[in-house]
């Protein structure tokens, strides 16, 4: 597959104006578990120019449940993996991965992206980042994450937006605490409602 | 009147801060919205809450 028919087949399905617009933007995927696997797959689909994923975390057998990972990957560092993963679905886009922990410290790693999606799983590191980014970056768009765990009716999980560029994916209430544990559909969703987000944003669609 | 998360509130100068503990929110995992901006967490003690204002609150759950 040459880069032009690459790109050729992408602008006919999305039209060369709103594929310019994807080809120039940069999302970061914060966290690359449940959420960040498939949000930086659909992003990577949809011929998105730069990806930037941060994860400090290796693929794990308790992940495969849910997480976009293989056998062949386990003991990878999710970033390597994901990398490897994306170079097969669209070789053209530029892959940049950070092996850390995303803390206050170093939130100037996300610095050139123009929206960051929060997919961690620890709901005071979702707050971090969600307050961080809005007091040191307030330009960038940020599409955030809260509540999908269980196996509860998909029919709740969907799309708020705070402000002019904050918005939220997921329930809201179900905390995997509770429910103990997350079932892949139900994060799917929630990581589709975020990358359909990262793309409406892309796109000028910036109301819900 | 204060709107909070679409509910109107009586609150006569109290602080974000304030109203988040006495709500049982805990800090280190919420975002507050104040009319239509992102309040930094270092303001959440200074911030005086004000007739009219529009405050939508999130406290985030764990998952991903």
């Amino acid at each position: 597959m040459t880069k032009e028919e690459w790109l050729l087949a992408l602008e006919q399905r999305h039209g060369a104006k709103l594929q310019q617009k994807f080809l120039s933007s940069c999302v970061a995927v914060c966290g690359l578990g449940g959420l960040g696997s498939n949000v930086a797959i659909s992003l990577a689909r949809a011929g998105m120019g730069t990806l930037l994923l941060i994860d400090f975390d290796r693929v794990d057998i308790s992940n495969l449940h849910r997480q976009q990972y293989k056998v062949s990957q386990l003991g990878m560092c999710k970033t390597d993996a994901m990398k490897q993963t994306l170079a097969e679905i669209n070789p053209y886009c530029n892959v940049i991965t950070h092996t850390v922990k995303l803390t206050e410290g170093n939130l100037s790693l996300i610095a050139d992206c123009d929206i960051v999606c929060e997919c961690f799983d620890d709901a005071e590191c979702k707050s971090m980042l969600v307050n961080g980014i809005a007091e040191r970056y307030p330009e960038k768009y940020i599409v955030a994450s809260s509540g999908m765990s269980g196996l509860h009716t998909g029919n709740t999980i969907m799309t708020r937006k705070l402000g002019k560029r904050l918005y939220i994916c997921g329930d809201g209430m179900n905390d995997v605490a509770d429910d103990g544990t997350l079932f892949a559909p139900r994060v799917m969703l929630c990581a589709a409602h975020q990358a359909n987000t990262a793309l409406r944003i892309i796109a000028g669609k910036l109301e819900v | 009147m204060v709107k909070i998360n679409g509910e109107e509130w009586n609150l006569a100068d109290k602080t974000v801060a304030e109203y988040l503990a006495e709500n049982g929110y805990d800090i280190k995992r919420v975002a507050v919205e104040l009319n239509g901006d992102i309040l930094p967490k270092s303001q959440y003690e200074s911030a005086l809450l004000q007739e009219g204002d529009c405050v939508e609150i999130v406290s985030f759950v764990g998952g991903g």
